[in-house]
């Protein structure tokens, strides 16, 4: 163990001397208070140390210990509902140790290592495990948590027993006397091993009309939610994580504000999952590093949360990462690469910052895990991003477009006209079409694809009318595309706009959505028909069947919807035309 | 931090530039301490430690450079991170940037000398802001409803009424139900005496002046002062709301010249400039101070903040005000046009926002309809300004009759609703002219308005 001593401190960076011999992103002891920190540059003796706690204080030659070790989490039972910093300390246990104010130099484990977890083995004696094998299991609320033979152990098991442990006591031993507990540890910066990737084919069901009929994504694919502030992307974030149909959900608050997470962290246990009937904060593990704790954890935080979301994949769970936002991470990459005064790139994010993302991004995906069993996990990645000024040619916004299958992008005009979700349909995209199409054509209709085209024609063949209403106004357009604009205002308000806070309308079933976009692309050719017959649009348009069309959102039955395709029938196709 | 009894005054001052000094071998110094400069004039100047390293202590000094030289000025290092003495007693008192009476009064006897840069709240200890806080302001107390523990800001332009704005807040603020004690802490940074003289007088009139606190650097005051005057001000309101349990607003104005002192010393330690000539850690630097907002679990007191600041050139994408829309609860904009057609305040409200309003409304809190009335009034009236756009190009004659109803909406929400001068107006009083302008409309146009609430509340239904 090398010992050195502090020879420069610049605001989160440390220069520490005499440190031959010490690793690369190994983590770092800094001074008599013990602050943790990690390498990131070695230069000569010289190591220059990213700390994750406020540095204020810290002197000259005060010593700093390498503890030779990456910067690693810690994998097992009590990570479900579970509320860490951005290096997995749980904050319930910092706010009983230190009070309501974080204090420095304060050291707690991940997990509770007291507490005990019944453990069923799945395996005997004599049977061969090797790497992400499962051999038993924990009950975790409602989820069965697999523990697995950890990567680059194989053998035969010698002792297995099932009862009470805690995560540091062994429960199997191998016949070369390896033993394996409940618990693994994993360096955080390298993604967890897997047997192949696979395409993504599933769609991740969010219950959010805009992105499950217009801008799917699916499981094991990324989306990024790109939007100036106040348009809407921690409510969209918390959207998905409330909704999304994944075992596990992992939200990553980095650098965002202290009373949002206060925000999940009192809605989530009230709230239930619709498809286990269990509150959702049983499958949630929250990351809080918020803006005002130290900036390098903040960079550390993306990474202990994908690392907790692979160990979940691992044990063929689909896994949902929410980050939130990764312009703060990039901007903590900015600060600390500043600090070591790297040549900076565009907008001074240092060169890397492209690649990093990728890498990042990459950690998603639909894989055939490790173990025997080939069994089959998953983990989706929706990114924020706050582009600054809302723009989004700067540099993250830019980088992660390259990388990102579906991007959802937030409009700020959307949202002061308080459409939400902001997201600006035009603009947005998805890639995963053609991959969802076989799964949605199976399992809601097979004339999907062909509604969402329609709805999209219309949508933006309303752009284009528009643009002529501006020059000549509404009266000089033909009777045909009247209409489209009233159907499409009716996309937009009826159907696009969904409440987050509604009680009926913040989760929409898929085949209530699929029946909401029937109905009124079935009452625009109602429309269309009853114009063909000679009938004035103002005629039809007056039909109250329209109020009915609005009022859509707010029925939980599906067959009421469905009705309404007879009130059309009903209505526009028996009135007459007036003389 | 033990401190030393013996401390060494350095007489090693190599380089001046800008607000920073460096300080040859300064040994046993700490990141983060505050540093005595004494001049050759017998003046004693504070400054703290920025960077450190073997050869060289880089410090910046709060009160500027002006006659420092490198021959005889010394610099003794105390030890210690900026701290600011703390009382009760600070309450009805005037202050400098850095904590020192600037109303001719005696020092304060100190209760506390706290850290001024404070520490981050566990997320997990915090409590969640659902007091609704009646500012008796229309446009914010229905469409961006305040809430005890939010920070939210006023983004002004040059010669926009936004001290009238804050301190009418500040006047009329009351939650409902509750008789809790309160206090104001003003933070004054580069503005000028006569917009602080406005503040003063105003609680003064209102008699006021006992329950609040000034921290006051003014435009004639040093610059750099002003990093050290807003973490001054948010230490003294933590110590009264968690300590003394007290529910302190937080007025920190103008956070644009904040900036630019910010700005000032990261030009002149050569670091990268990020947009504009401002610090990479701008934003987090900012949310250190933002972030202090806020409730705690188990306390009684709690701090709400309003920063104002003025957007150069009314540019919302400035990053001043980028940065602090992405740190706080939402936004009060404030709109030279509506301004110039003599609305008072003058509240743009369709930029406006604020993210905790669910927390705060709705029954029990307000009103059952508050959430529904909120959202129609912005769309009818986001409706309404975009018609006016097109009624620019094509003539009020081009529109269809509801569009004409739309039009008058617009017109009629700012007149009504918006304008309100000094009236301090109730919850019940802002919702009700809310469903006034609701009548100018068709009712089937009431689409975001649940069916039940237009029979309860709509003004065609009640009288009959």
């Amino acid at each position: 163990m090398s010992e050195g001593y502090v020879s420069r401190v610049s605001g989160p960076v440390v220069i520490a001397g005499n440190m031959l011999g010490s690793r690369m992103y190994d983590v770092v002891l800094v001074g008599d208070e013990q602050l943790p920190g990690e390498i990131i540059r070695l230069d000569g003796d010289e190591a220059v140390i990213q700390v994750y706690e406020d540095t204020v204080g810290l002197k000259i030659n005060e010593p700093v210990v390498s503890t030779d070790l990456p910067l690693s989490v810690e994998l097992g039972p009590g990570l479900l509902s579970s509320i860490y910093d951005g290096v997995q300390r749980p904050l319930p246990a910092l706010a009983d140790k230190t009070g309501s104010f974080i204090s420095r130099g304060v050291s707690i484990p991940g997990l509770d290592h007291a507490k005990k977890w019944d453990f069923v083995p799945q395996c005997k004696p004599g049977d061969k495990v090797g790497a992400g094998d499962c051999i038993g299991t924990v009950k975790e609320f409602h989820l069965e948590h697999r523990i697995l033979v950890p990567p680059g152990i194989a053998g035969t098991i010698r002792e297995i027993a099932g009862g009470s442990f805690t995560v540091d006591e062994p429960v199997c031993t191998l016949d070369d006397a390896t033993t394996l507990t409940l618990m693994q540890r994993w360096p955080v910066r390298k993604s967890r091993p897997y047997r192949t990737k696979l395409d993504p084919a599933l769609p991740l069901l969010t219950g959010q009309r805009i992105f499950d009929a217009l801008f799917p994504v699916t499981k094991g694919g990324t989306a990024m939610i790109p939007g100036g502030f106040g348009t809407g992307k921690t409510v969209s974030e918390q959207t998905l994580a409330k909704w999304s149909d994944t075992q596990i959900v992992v939200y990553i608050g980095c650098g965002e504000r202290g009373n949002e997470m206060t925000d999940v962290l009192s809605e989530f246990p009230e709230l239930v999952d619709p498809r286990t009937e269990k509150p959702l904060i049983h499958r949630t593990i929250l990351i809080a590093n918020t803006s005002n704790m130290p900036v390098a954890a903040r960079e550390a935080s993306i990474y202990t949360g994908i690392t907790i979301a692979e160990y979940f994949r691992d044990m063929g769970y689909d896994v949902a990462l929410m980050a939130d936002s990764t312009s703060r991470w990039g901007e903590a990459l900015r600060e600390v690469s500043g600090r070591l005064e790297e040549m900076p790139g565009e907008e001074g994010y240092p060169a890397y910052l492209a690649s990093r993302l990728a890498a990042f991004y990459e950690r998603a995906g639909r894989v055939v895990c490790l173990g025997s069993d080939e069994c089959m996990g998953s983990i989706t990645i929706v990114g924020a991003v706050s582009p600054p000024g809302g723009d989004f040619s700067e540099p993250i916004t830019q980088n992660t477009l390259r990388i990102a299958g579906a991007f959802w992008a937030l409009d700020t005009s959307l949202a002061n006209r308080r459409h939400f979700p902001a997201i600006n349909w035009i603009k947005s995209y998805s890639l995963y079409l053609d991959s969802v199409e076989g799964w949605y054509g199976e399992h809601v209709a097979d004339d999907w694809r062909e509604l969402r085209e329609r709805a999209m024609f219309l949508l933006q063949k309303e752009v284009e009318l528009q643009e002529i209403v501006q020059l000549v106004g509404p009266d000089a357009l033909p009777e045909s595309e009247k209409i489209i604009l009233e159907v499409t205002r009716m996309l937009r308000e009826d159907f696009l706009q969904q409440s987050a806070y509604d009680p009926v309308d913040s989760f929409c079933p898929l085949d209530k959505q699929y029946w909401m976009l029937s109905v009124i692309l079935y009452y625009y050719d109602a429309l269309a028909a009853g114009l063909n017959r000679g009938v004035s649009s103002r005629q039809l348009l007056d039909l109250p069947v329209r109020t009915d069309i609005a009022r859509m959102k707010e029925l939980s039955d599906v067959a009421a919807i469905k009705a309404i395709i007879d009130d059309i029938d009903r209505s526009i196709y028996t009135v007459g035309v007036e003389q | 931090m033990p401190k030393s009894l013996v401390s060494r005054e350095y007489r090693t001052v190599h380089y001046v530039s800008g607000p920073l000094i460096f300080v040859g071998r300064p040994e046993g110094v700490s990141y983060g301490e505050i540093a005595r400069i004494r001049l050759p004039n017998g003046e004693v100047r504070t400054g703290q430690v920025l960077d450190i390293s073997r050869d060289l202590g880089v410090v910046q000094v709060y009160e500027g450079t002006s006659g420092i030289d490198d021959l005889d000025t010394a610099v003794r290092f105390t030890g210690e991170p900026p701290r600011v003495p703390v009382a009760y007693d600070m309450l009805g008192r005037i202050f400098n940037g850095t904590g020192l009476p600037r109303d001719g009064g005696p020092g304060i006897i100190p209760e506390d000398e706290v850290d001024i840069n404070g520490m981050p709240i566990n997320p997990y200890a915090r409590d969640k802001p659902s007091d609704f806080i009646q500012t008796g302001i229309s446009s914010i107390d229905a469409l961006n409803t305040l809430v005890r523990g939010q920070k939210l800001p006023i983004f002004s332009g040059s010669g926009l009424p936004a001290g009238q704005l804050a301190a009418q807040i500040a006047r009329q603020t009351k939650v409902i139900g509750e008789g809790e004690k309160f206090a104001v802490v003003f933070a004054a940074m580069g503005i000028t005496y006569k917009e602080a003289s406005y503040f003063i007088q105003d609680f003064q009139r209102t008699g006021a002046l006992e329950r609040v606190v000034f921290f006051l650097n003014l435009a004639d005051d040093p610059a750099i002062e002003r990093l050290a005057t807003p973490r001054c001000a948010l230490s003294a309101a933590e110590y009264l709301a968690y300590t003394h349990g007290l529910h302190v607003l937080v007025i920190l104005s103008d956070m644009t010249n904040y900036c630019e002192a910010l700005r000032e010393i990261s030009t002149a330690r050569e670091e990268v400039p990020g947009r504009r000539g401002y610090p990479g850690y701008m934003y987090t630097d900012l949310a250190s101070l933002y972030e202090r907002a806020g409730r705690i679990k188990g306390k009684k007191g709690s701090i709400t903040q309003i920063p104002i600041l003025t957007m150069p050139d009314d540019d919302i994408t400035h990053p001043v005000p980028d940065l602090t829309g992405y740190i706080t609860e939402g936004q009060i904009v404030l709109s030279r046009d509506l301004f110039r057609r003599g609305v008072q305040p003058p509240i743009d409200v369709l930029p406006c926002l604020s993210r905790l309003m669910n927390m705060g409304i709705g029954p029990g809190k307000t009103r059952e309809d508050h959430r529904n009335v909120a959202d129609q009034l912005y769309a009818s009236y986001a409706y309404g300004r975009d018609l006016r756009k097109l009624v620019a190009i094509v003539g009020e004659e081009a529109l269809t009759e509801l569009d004409k109803k739309y039009l008058e909406f617009a017109d009629a929400f700012e007149q009504r609703f918006v304008t309100q001068g000094g009236e301090d107006r109730s919850i019940e009083r802002t919702l009700e002219i809310g469903w006034e302008l609701f009548s100018m409309l068709p009712e089937h146009e009431l689409k975001r308005v649940r069916r039940e609430y237009i029979s309860k509340y709509h003004p065609h239904h009640r009288e009959e």
